[in-house]
C-alpha cells in the first residue's frame, strides 16, 4: 500500500518518543529530523517539508507537548493534524453544471500519467451515478491512443466520440460537444494527449480547447510516483490552463506518494480521486484525513467498512444471519462468505486497512499463502455435490476421497476443512445471536467461520 | 562515434535547458551568493540536490565527499567548490560495464518497467535505430493486457519497417514470447526486442509472469546475448530506485533507460540509480522522435547538468 514505508518510519521515530516521559526541545528536533528524512525519501517537495517541519516544531515546542501527559502522543497528534491540513481537510467531488446541462470535463497531464485509463474509469463512476456520459478521444499523437479509449469505453458501456487522428483536437472537441448536445448527454469527458508542461505549443492547444468548448472542469492527472518535480508540473498546468482538481494515479504501487502532500499544498487544488489498480473499477474517492491516518499507520477502518457495505448484499446477509441463528450454517454459506471477502479486494487489501496491520506489522501472516489457502478451500467446496454442501453429515470417507480427487488436493485437507467447519458450527451455536447495526451484521456474516 | 557523441551532448543540453530552472542556475547562485563555506552553504547545496531528485542518500554521499575534499585542500572560497562538487557527483556515478554488446551479437532485449514510463515507445525507437544500422530486427508485443498496446507497437514497427510478432488482447504473453523466439531463430534475426506490459513492481503475480517470460527466453533462445532494460520515467522520484531493485529480483537487469528527460525534472535520479544500484543508465529519452533516444554517458551528463560546454 502506498504509504507503508513512510508510516513505518514515523512509527519508529515515535516509538522512541513514546517511551519518554517528558520531551526536551532537542528531543523534538531529533524526532522531526527523522520525519524530514522520511518525507524527503517519500518525495515530498523539499520546500513543503521545510515548512511542515517548521510548523510542527513551533506547535510542538511551543506549548502542548512540554506539559502534556504523554508527549509522544501529542507530537503524533500534531503531525497528523498538520498533515491533514496539508492535504486539504475535506473530501471534494467533481462539480457538475446544474440540472441536465452538459458538463464538459477535460483531462490533462504528462505522458504516461494514466489519463486515458482514468477517463474511462471516471466515465464508469458517472454512469453508475445516473449520468449519461460521452467520451471524446482528442489524443491524435500517441499511436493507438484512440483505440485504447474506444476499447475501454466499450468495456464501461460508454460511447466514445472520435474522428481519427487526422483532425485538430480542438475541432474534434467541438464536434463532440455538438454530438453530446444533440443526443442529450449530460457529461462529456475530453481525453487529451499527454504533454510536457514546458511545451508551449502543446499547452496552447489545451487553452484553445478549453475556450472553444467551454470546459467546466479541468482535471489534472498525476502519477503518484512523481518526484520533486510534481509541484512544478501541477503549478505550471494550473498557471497556464487553470485546473480544478487532481486525480492521483498508481497509488497501488509502493510509492510513498509524497506528491499527494506536495501538490495539494502548493496549488491549493483538491485531490479528487485516487487510482488504485488496473481494473476499470479501481478508482477511489480521495479522503485526506483517512490518508493521513494511513500514513501514520493508524489504519483505515472507515474505508474498510465502506467497502463492506458497498459489496455486501443486504438481503443475503440477512438470510445468512437467519440461517446462523437456526444453526443451519452450511458449506454454501461458507462459500458465500469467502466470495464477499474476495469482492472487498481480498485478504491482503483488507489487512492493509486494519489498524496496526499495515506497514509490515504482521510479518507472520503471509497473506499470499492465506489467499492461496482460500482458493484451495473454494475448490474443495466446489467439488462437493449440492446435497453434501447442505448436509455435511453426508461426508463419509468415500465421498471425501472423491472430493479430494475432484479438487486436486490430499484427502487430509478435505478432512481438515470438514473438521474446521464443524468447530465453527459449534462455536456459532454458543454465540448469543447476531444482529445489531447495519454494518456489523454484514461483517459478522463475513468473518465468522473463516479458517484463520 | 564522434558524431554521435556531439549529438548526444547538444541534444541533452537542449533537452535539459528547455527548463530554465535546472540545477545550474540554483547552484551558481549558491556558489556566488555565499562568502564562506559554512553549514548554511552545505544546507543550501543539499536543498538543490534533493530538489533535483538525486535522493537523500546519494546527496549525503556527495556532500560528505565534498566536505572531505574541502578540508583536504584547505579551500575557503565557495566558488572553488564547484568543480569539486562536479567531481564528487561523477565519482558517485562510476559504474563498470556500460557496453552495448547486444548491438554486435545475436541478442534478445527484454524491456520492462511500471505502467506509463514509455516502454513501447522505447522499443519502437530502439527498433528504428537498430534497423537503420542495418540490423535485422523483430519486435515482440508481449503487452497483451493494455488496450491497444499491440496497435501502438505495430505502428512503430511499420514506421521503422521491422517485423512484429504479437498476440490478441488477453493472450498469454509467454506464448507471444515463445512465438517470437521461434520466429527470431527461423528468420535469422540479429536483435529481438521484447515489449512487455507495464506492471507495478509490488504486484506479485505480474512479477511472476515476468519471471516466466524470462525463463522462456533462457530456455528457448539460450544462444542469444541477453540484455534486460528497465525503463524508468525521469520524473519519478525515489520510487525509481525501488522499482529497479524489485525488477532485478525477477530478471537480471543489465541497464536502465531513462525516459522523459526533457521535462523539468532534473533527471537527478540518474545519479541516484548509478550511485546506489550500480546499474548503468544506457539510454535516455529527451524527446519524441527516434533520434531523441540517445546513448548515455554519465560524465557528459553531469557536465550538461552544470552547463559546462566543452565541445
Amino acid at each position: 500500500m502506498a504509504f507503508d514505508s513512510l508510516s513505518e518510519k514515523l512509527q519508529n521515530v515515535f516509538k522512541n518518543l513514546r517511551s519518554k516521559g517528558r520531551l526536551t526541545e532537542d528531543d523534538v528536533k531529533t524526532a522531526l529530523k527523522e520525519v524530514k528524512m522520511a518525507f524527503l525519501e517519500a518525495d515530498v517537495n523539499f520546500r513543503v517539508v521545510k515548512q511542515f517541519i517548521k510548523d510542527v516544531q513551533e506547535r510542538a515546542i511551543g506549548q502542548d507537548v512540554m506539559n502534556g501527559l504523554n508527549p509522544g502522543q501529542m507530537v503524533i497528534k500534531i503531525v497528523n493534524e498538520e498533515m491533514i491540513r496539508l492535504m486539504g481537510s475535506e473530501t471534494t467531488e467533481i462539480a457538475f453544471r446544474p440540472g441536465k446541462e452538459l458538463t464538459v470535463i477535460m483531462m490533462v497531464g504528462l505522458q504516461g500519467a494514466g489519463k486515458t485509463t482514468t477517463t474511462a474509469k471516471l466515465a464508469g463512476k458517472f454512469k453508475s451515478r445516473g449520468k449519461k456520459a460521452l467520451l471524446c478521444a482528442c489524443d491524435v499523437y500517441r499511436p493507438a491512443a484512440i483505440e485504447q479509449l474506444e476499447i475501454n469505453g466499450k468495456k464501461q458501456g460508454v460511447e466514445v466520440f472520435s474522428m481519427g487522428d487526422k483532425h485538430k483536437p480542438v475541432d474534434i472537441a467541438k464536434a463532440a460537444v455538438e454530438h453530446a448536445r444533440k443526443n442529450e448527454y449530460n457529461v462529456l469527458i475530453v481525453d487529451t494527449a499527454g504533454r510536457l508542461h514546458v511545451d508551449e505549443e502543446m499547452m496552447a492547444e489545451l487553452i484553445e480547447i478549453k475556450e472553444a468548448v467551454d470546459v467546466f472542469q479541468t482535471i489534472l492527472v498525476v502519477d503518484a510516483m512523481t518526484g520533486q518535480d510534481a509541484v512544478n508540473v501541477a503549478s505550471t498546468f494550473d498557471e497556464k490552463i487553470g485546473i480544478d482538481g487532481v486525480v492521483l494515479t498508481k497509488l497501488d504501487g509502493d510509492t510513498r506518494g509524497g506528491a499527494a502532500l506536495s501538490i495539494r499544498t502548493v496549488t491549493g487544488k483538491p485531490i479528487l480521486y485516487a487510482g488504485m489498480g488496473e481494473k476499470l473499477s479501481d478508482l477511489e474517492q480521495f479522503y485526506p484525513d483517512r490518508m493521513a491516518s494511513r500514513i501514520l499507520g493508524m489504519g483505515d477502518v472507515l474505508t474498510m467498512i465502506e467497502k463492506a457495505q458497498e459489496n455486501i448484499d443486504e438481503e443475503k446477509a440477512r438470510e445468512l444471519e437467519q440461517k446462523m441463528k437456526r444453526n443451519e450454517f452450511d458449506f454454501e454459506m461458507y462459500l458465500e462468505s469467502m466470495g464477499q471477502m474476495k469482492k472487498m479486494g481480498g485478504l491482503s487489501s483488507l489487512m492493509g486497512m486494519m489498524p496496526g496491520m499495515g506497514a509490515g506489522k504482521m510479518p507472520e501472516i503471509d497473506t499470499d499463502e492465506a489467499e492461496k489457502n482460500m482458493a484451495r478451500i473454494e475448490a474443495i467446496i466446489h467439488s462437493m455435490t449440492p446435497q453434501e454442501r447442505k448436509n455435511p453429515n453426508l461426508l463419509n470417507p468415500s465421498r471425501r476421497n472423491r472430493i479430494a480427487k475432484g479438487a486436486g488436493v490430499d484427502v487430509a485437507e478435505v478432512n481438515r476443512l470438514v473438521k474446521q467447519f464443524e468447530q465453527t458450527r459449534k462455536l456459532m451455536k454458543q454465540m448469543p445471536g447476531f444482529g445489531g447495526k447495519k454494518g456489523r451484521r454484514g461483517m459478522a456474516g463475513m468473518f465468522k467461520g473463516l479458517p484463520f | 562515434m564522434g558524431e554521435e557523441k556531439k549529438g548526444f551532448f547538444s541534444r541533452l543540453v537542449a533537452g535539459l535547458t528547455k527548463t530554465r530552472d535546472n540545477i545550474v542556475s540554483g547552484i551558481d547562485a549558491v556558489f556566488s551568493g555565499f562568502s564562506k563555506i559554512d553549514e548554511e552553504f552545505y544546507e543550501e547545496l543539499e536543498e538543490i540536490l534533493i530538489m533535483g531528485d538525486l535522493g537523500v542518500r546519494a546527496t549525503e554521499h556527495i556532500l560528505d565527499n565534498l566536505r572531505d575534499k574541502v578540508k583536504e585542500n584547505h579551500i575557503k572560497e565557495p566558488a572553488d567548490c564547484k568543480q569539486l562538487l562536479i567531481d564528487s557527483i561523477k565519482e558517485q556515478m562510476q559504474v563498470t560495464d556500460a557496453a552495448y554488446r547486444f548491438e554486435e551479437e545475436k541478442s534478445v532485449v527484454l524491456v520492462i518497467g511500471v505502467n506509463g514510463v514509455g516502454k513501447t515507445t522505447t522499443v519502437g525507437k530502439l527498433a528504428g535505430k537498430l534497423k537503420s544500422q542495418g540490423k535485422k530486427v523483430i519486435v515482440a508485443g508481449a503487452d497483451t493486457f493494455r488496450a491497444a498496446a499491440g496497435d501502438q507497437l505495430r505502428e512503430w514497427a511499420n514506421r521503422s519497417g521491422v517485423d512484429m510478432i504479437g498476440g490478441a488482447e488477453g493472450a498469454d504473453p509467454g506464448a507471444v514470447v515463445y512465438d517470437a523466439t521461434a520466429a527470431a531463430k527461423a528468420r535469422n534475426t540479429d536483435v529481438l526486442l521484447v515489449d512487455t506490459a507495464g506492471r507495478l513492481h509490488n504486484k506479485k503475480n505480474l512479477m511472476n509472469e515476468l519471471g516466466k517470460i524470462n525463463r522462456i527466453l533462457e530456455k528457448e533462445y539460450p544462444e542469444a546475448y541477453r540484455e534486460t532494460l528497465v525503463v524508468l520515467d525521469a520524473t519519478t522520484g525515489q520510487n525509481a530506485l525501488v522499482q529497479a531493485k524489485e525488477f532485478s529480483d525477477v530478471a537480471k537487469i543489465s541497464g536502465i533507460v531513462l525516459t522523459k528527460m526533457d521535462g523539468t525534472a532534473k533527471g537527478g535520479i540518474a545519479v541516484a540509480i548509478q550511485s546506489e544500484l550500480g546499474v548503468p543508465v544506457k539510454y535516455i529519452g529527451v524527446g519524441e522522435t527516434i533520434d531523441d533516444l540517445q546513448k548515455f554517458n554519465s560524465d557528459e551528463f553531469v557536465d550538461a547538468l552544470f552547463d559546462i560546454n566543452k565541445k
